[in-house]
C-alpha cells in the first residue's frame, strides 16, 4: 500500500493509490492531498490504475476530499478504474458525484 | 482458519490478507477473491473495529473461516453491543449521497452472495460462492 503524488507541468497533483484504499490507510491519503490543498493546489487527479480494492471508508473519504477541494474552488478527478471499481462506483452512486476518467491522461486533459 | 484481529483500524489490510491469501486455490475465481471478498472482509472488520469495540486495541475481532470446493463462509464476531442491522439508511438516496459514513453493509449486501447477522447484532456471516 503506497500513496504517491507528482505535480504536472500545469500545476495538477496527480495521486498514485497503490494496494488498496481502506479503513486503516484512508486517513494517510486524505492528509497528503489536504497538505497540498493547503500549499495551493486546486485540481487534483487520483489515479486508481494501480488499486485492488476500495471499501466503504476509502469512498467516503473520496466524498470528504471532494467537498473540501470543491469548498476552496478546486476539483478532483478519478481516473484508471477497473471493471469491478467501476462498478462499486455505480452501484453506490458515486459515479453521479465524481468526474471519472478511464485514465489519468485523460483526466488531465479533461481540466 | 481463525484469528483474533485487533480492534486496531490500521490491522484491517493484513487481516484481509492473511484471509485471502490462506484460501485453497479454485476455492473462488482469483477475481473474487481479489476483489469482492478483501472488500466484503474489510467492511466488515472495519465495522466490528470501529463500531463494535470502540478501537479499543485491548479487545479483538474473533474471524473463521470455513471453506469447501465451491464457497467460502466467513464468520466475523465482536463482543460489543451488537446494532440493529435493520436500521442503516440507503446510503444512495439524494439526501445521503455526500455524507462520508454509512455505506458498508451496503457494499457488502452487493459483493458477497449471502449476509446474515447473529440475533445480538455483533456477528455477520459472509458467504461467497463459486462462478
Amino acid at each position: 500500500m503506497r500513496f504517491t503524488l507528482k505535480k504536472d507541468k500545469s500545476g495538477v497533483v496527480i495521486v498514485g493509490v497503490e494496494g488498496q484504499l481502506i479503513v486503516g490507510n484512508r486517513q494517510e491519503l486524505k492528509q497528503k492531498i489536504l497538505d497540498a490543498l493547503e500549499e495551493g493546489s486546486r485540481k487534483f487527479v487520483i489515479d486508481f490504475s494501480k488499486t485492488g480494492y476500495i471499501d466503504s471508508s476509502g469512498l467516503g473519504v473520496l466524498v470528504s476530499l471532494s467537498k473540501k477541494i470543491r469548498e476552496q474552488g478546486g476539483e478532483l478527478r478519478l481516473a484508471g478504474l477497473n471493471a469491478d471499481l467501476q462498478t462499486l462506483f455505480e452501484l453506490t452512486k458515486l459515479d453521479t458525484l465524481f468526474a471519472i476518467s478511464r485514465t489519468a491522461e485523460e483526466a488531465l486533459a479533461a481540466f | 482458519m481463525k484469528l483474533d484481529v485487533p480492534s486496531d483500524l490500521g490491522m484491517v489490510g493484513d487481516a484481509v490478507e492473511l484471509v485471502a491469501t490462506h484460501l485453497p486455490p479454485g476455492t473462488l475465481s482469483p477475481r473474487r477473491i481479489s476483489f469482492n471478498l478483501r472488500t466484503a472482509l474489510a467492511e466488515a472488520l472495519g465495522n466490528a473495529i470501529r463500531y463494535g469495540t470502540g478501537e479499543n486495541p485491548a479487545r479483538s475481532i474473533r474471524v473463521s473461516v470455513e471453506f469447501g470446493h465451491d464457497f467460502v463462509r466467513i464468520y466475523v464476531i465482536d463482543d460489543g453491543g451488537g446494532f440493529d442491522t435493520t436500521q442503516v439508511p440507503d446510503p444512495t438516496h439524494p439526501d445521503n449521497l455526500e455524507r462520508e459514513y454509512g455505506r458498508g453493509l451496503f457494499v457488502i449486501r452487493h459483493l458477497v452472495d449471502e449476509v446474515a447477522f447473529n440475533e445480538k447484532g455483533n456477528g455477520i456471516c459472509l458467504t461467497l460462492r463459486a462462478g
